[in-house]
């Protein structure tokens, strides 16, 4: 919702161009975070990634199969997609990696070593 | 804390269900029109999964559009049955869940079903599919009998 609200308050941003949020899931292991993020019709080349302070934002522009003939029902929202979240500080901004299959964008953001979980040894 | 939301599986296929659930996904998109940019895909999520199908007409073929992200093509399942055509599939987690903690999940994991009756015969045998991008496009001949024809005037 929060980052919902934030793109409307864009104003210049949204003259230009209009954006839906995609539905994400974000799984956390012990060394890092995955963010998984779904813009069906987006391939590498429509994919624009950047990190800014502590915000991660993820835009994806849509390719769309050309299809000839007359559209007799439709239900697909012509909108490309954005989303951004704010990121742990624990996480690594310089180690954060990404890739896209089918649609799906996959995020790792690996914590930085300091934080990790570790033993301490006792003497 | 975990957020996970619960569908049972078998819930899921029961076809005269997605009657309604059509129903109701086409009256929520009427009311979303003027709010589509904001509210565009919140008012989905506990609803289950209905991928956004698009149907095109030209002279030869019917073809189909269906929105899919992060699907492999072996769970996708595509069937013509009595001039309807129908897809469904499963979406499983890609992700092994070994002892990882599910902070925020928006995604809908699980089964989903679409049909659609087509608006004229097609040819069966030479329907074709692929499957880029999450966008599976089905592009479906029209039989050689129902194809616009020109009838000379002699």
């Amino acid at each position: 919702m929060n980052t919902l609200t934030r793109e409307n308050r864009d104003g210049d941003r949204m003259q230009t161009e209009q954006f839906v949020a995609p539905p994400a899931s974000v799984t956390e292991a012990g060394d890092g975070y995955t963010l998984e993020v779904e813009m069906p019709g987006v391939n590498k080349d429509g994919l624009d990634i950047s990190v800014e302070n502590n915000e991660i934002m993820i835009v994806g522009r849509r390719s769309f199969p050309v299809v000839e003939g007359t559209l007799i029902h439709h239900e697909s929202h012509p909108e490309n997609f954005r989303r951004t979240f704010e990121l742990d500080p624990s996480i690594d901004a310089n180690k954060i990696s990404a890739r896209v299959e089918q649609g799906l964008v996959t995020l790792t953001l690996p914590k930085a070593e300091h934080v990790k979980p570790r033993k301490i040894a006792v003497s | 804390m975990t957020l996970i939301r619960y569908q049972a599986p078998e819930l899921a296929p029961w076809s005269a269900a997605d009657r309604w659930s059509n129903l109701r996904d086409e009256l929520n998109s009427f009311f979303e029109l003027p709010f589509r940019s904001s509210f565009g895909r919140t008012g989905q999520l506990f609803t289950g999964w209905s991928p956004a199908l698009d149907l095109y007409q030209n002279n030869d073929n019917v073809v189909a559009v269906v929105e899919l992200p992060g699907m492999r093509k072996e769970d996708i399942e595509i069937s013509l049955h009595d001039g309807t055509l129908t897809i469904n599939g499963e979406r499983r987690r890609e992700s092994s869940s070994n002892g990882e903690k599910a902070d925020r999940t928006e995604r809908y994991v699980g089964s989903f079903r679409r049909s659609i009756a087509l608006p004229t015969r097609v040819d069966a045998g030479k329907v074709s599919a692929t499957y880029r991008d999450g966008i599976l496009t089905v592009t479906l001949p029209k039989a050689e009998e129902v194809k616009p024809k020109q009838i000379q005037v002699s």
